[in-house]
């Protein structure tokens, strides 16, 4: 048996996730943002007299909804307030700003937002600031690009946009950059797949070979043991005909996906099978890996392109019953 | 009810960047291990299990279903799951005890905070319709609060470094701990600023990690350990998630779990408290009425090491160690969650009498 190194080092690439949140607003959540759209900051005023900005949607001390929605200024003072050196993906400025909690005319509650100073020298709290608009509001928080310093002179009150439509749903995209890494044992799966060949690994409690190894034995919760290199070629356990085309699909369909268990394994993986008409495929047909040209090969199962009927004689049901 | 016991605690090492996966599996094993050979049970004498673990930091979805492999889950066993620190899953596993469908429970927490880029990924805990949109970092919100409290005249920069300094000279004693370290007040004040008001050495560091307690009814709680720590009382409490409608430089709802869990001006020996960042150190003190007397987080706490999901539990477990050993009589443990100490847990636990 080929002895397989254990990494020093494991896999590990980079994966982009994204998602763009899309959140109805309900009564006062639409009135702010609808204010926002027409260059307006509302607030919601509670049972203790507070003017909530942004407005609260519960009231904090009885509970009941906020519906006493207050215009409030785009001016106020800085009540507290905290440099960036160095700006992350999705705030409001790529150089360094401030974050500021902004107590607005009008509000009794501050506002948290950006505050576009060249450097922590030119902030103090109490120091007066005025919000600066985006050209095309369109009724979420970034319709104000940030807040600058108000210079002494009286503010010009900023024209208001149109009357528009009340705003009922925001659209907030989310996106985080995640390192992932593969476990050690995974690693040595993908690398011996490297080199076209199938590895796993025995569970030294219930001695199952699960290909792809796992870090613990599902069943026994510890490490797994010894390495097990195993044969291309097995059985079809379960097996499904697609029909329905979808996004992203790389065949055309009827195509059939099926569980495929390993000679030697005692989990089975997902697979295609190709070769013959998906109506021919069956549970127990023994099938076999058809192997992508060695020069596509890389860290991966897709290396096998799909598998294919041996035709061989079918493995009896009570061979694989328990695989199911 | 039953009354409950911590009656064993593991963790494992703090580190920056750990080299496993974001399921937790590679950390948990050895953890559970160690909690089998300290209480002779094994997994399938654990009544009910609990984890806290979040998919945002772990970058795939229902990472504590993977996690459940460190376990061993067939035949199934009883199972939970919170979008929280770990000390909140203890609290579910706690109130499963009390409930005497159980006598015994396992809490975990996990995180692999090196996988992201952490401080902008808790911006997301932040409310999603007014605040999030803008990404604002968990430091920066840290750096908001501080101020607060610096320009009130509530703490200086120089009592935040003292908490800095304090916890990783006591680090120096802790084998997990991430940092440690023995710079005095002045040397750190030297430093620049990471985040005006802050400097690193006010921030937990990014850490790696997981932690894991065994809980017991009182009844059988001598089985596993001869001084188990009891909890006499615990409780959370929450507050508002309008950031701006609350009072930044004090914590009401952890002085209401505080009361909730009987603290009544009771005396402690130990009192580990999970505050992420210096200055909210000086806000719990204040919350809960620890005066000079008590040993406050001598294994480093958060500062000398804070693994996401599993940093609250660890204060639990590290207090509840110091019972265990027959070091402490009374001990206090507190857990926090969400921006700027928006949610509480506190955890009283005595020596049995």
């Amino acid at each position: 048996m080929t002895v397989t190194q254990t990494p020093s080092t494991p896999l590990s690439a980079p994966i982009e996730l994204s998602f763009d949140y899309t959140r109805s607003l309900g009564p006062t959540l639409s009135a702010f943002m609808t204010g926002l759209a027409e260059r307006r900051i509302v607030g919601a005023r509670a049972s203790d007299g507070r003017v909530f900005v942004p407005p609260a949607e519960f009231d904090p001390v009885t509970a009941q909804p906020l519906t006493d929605m207050v215009d409030v200024a785009d001016e106020g003072s800085v009540v507290s307030w905290t440099w960036v050196p160095e700006a992350l993906p999705g705030q409001p400025f790529d150089r360094p700003f401030a974050w500021a909690l902004i107590l607005l005319d009008g509000a009794d509650t501050p506002l948290l937002h950006a505050l576009d100073v060249p450097s922590a020298g030119a902030i103090a709290t109490g120091m007066r600031v005025r919000a600066r608009w985006t050209d095309s509001p369109v009724g979420n928080m970034n319709d104000i690009a940030c807040f600058v310093p108000a210079d002494g002179a009286a503010a010009p009150r900023t024209a208001t946009a149109t009357r528009v439509e009340p705003v009922e749903v925001i659209t907030t995209p989310v996106q985080l950059t995640v390192q992932h890494s593969a476990s050690i044992e995974e690693t040595n799966y993908l690398k011996a797949l490297e080199q076209g060949r199938l590895v796993g690994q025995r569970c030294p409690v219930c001695k199952k070979v699960y290909i792809p190894p796992r870090s613990a034995c599902p069943t026994d919760g510890v490490p797994p043991g010894e390495y097990v290199e195993l044969p291309d070629r097995g059985i079809v356990t379960t097996f499904c005909i697609v029909n329905v085309p979808f996004l992203g699909q790389k065949i055309k369909p009827p195509y059939v996906a099926a569980y495929v268990l390993l000679d030697g394994a005692d989990i089975p993986f997902l697979h295609l099978i190709l070769g013959c008409e998906a109506s021919e495929v069956r549970m127990g047909m023994r099938v076999e890996a058809a192997w992508r040209p060695r020069e596509e090969w890389g860290p991966t199962l897709q290396n096998i392109e799909y598998f294919r009927p041996t035709g061989e004689p079918d493995a009896d049901y009570d061979s694989y019953k328990e695989h199911l | 009810m039953a009354d409950v016991a911590v009656v064993a605690f593991a963790q494992a090492p703090q580190e920056r960047h750990s080299s496993g996966t974001t399921n937790g599996v590679e950390a948990l094993v050895p953890v559970f291990g160690q909690l089998y050979a300290s209480t002779g049970l094994t997994n399938r004498d654990i009544g009910f299990w609990c984890s806290g673990s979040s998919d945002y930091l772990s970058g795939r979805a229902f990472s504590f279903i993977s996690a459940l492999d460190a376990i061993g889950t067939f035949p199934p066993i009883a199972e939970s799951h919170v979008e929280a620190d770990g000390a909140w899953a203890l609290y579910e596993a706690w109130l499963k005890i009390k409930t005497g469908e159980v006598d015994t429970a396992l809490a975990y927490g996990f995180g692999k905070s090196s996988a992201g880029l952490l401080r902008r990924t808790l911006a997301l805990q932040l409310d999603p319709y007014t605040v999030a949109p803008l990404w604002p970092d968990s430091v920066s919100i840290a750096g908001l609060q501080a101020r607060l409290g610096l320009d009130a005249g509530l703490w200086t920069e120089r009592d935040m470094a003292e908490v800095a300094v304090r916890s990783r000279r006591d680090a120096e004693t802790n084998p997990n701990a991430q940092l440690q370290g023995s710079k005095d007040v002045d040397e750190l004040l030297a430093e620049p600023y990471f985040a005006d008001p802050l400097r690193k050495h006010d921030c937990a560091p990014i850490t790696d990690g997981a932690a894991a307690i065994v809980l017991a009814s009182v009844e059988r709680a001598t089985e596993f350990t001869e001084n188990p720590a009891v909890i006499t009382g615990i409780a959370h409490r929450i507050e508002s998630s309008h950031l701006g409608g609350r009072d930044l430089t004090s914590s009401p709802s952890t002085a209401a779990a505080g009361g909730a869990a009987g603290l009544d001006g009771a005396r402690f020996d130990v009192a580990e408290l999970h505050a992420p960042f210096s200055h909210q150190e000086l806000i719990l003190r204040s919350a809960l009425g620890l005066d000079g007397d008590v040993h406050i987080n001598p294994s480093g706490g958060p500062l000398a090491g804070n693994p996401m999901f599993a940093g609250g539990l660890t204060r639990i477990g590290e207090a509840a160690n110091r019972i265990l050993s027959g070091e402490a009589g009374r001990a206090l443990a507190h857990a926090t969650s969400g921006p700027a100490l928006q949610q509480n847990l506190v955890c009283v636990m005595e020596a049995a009498r």
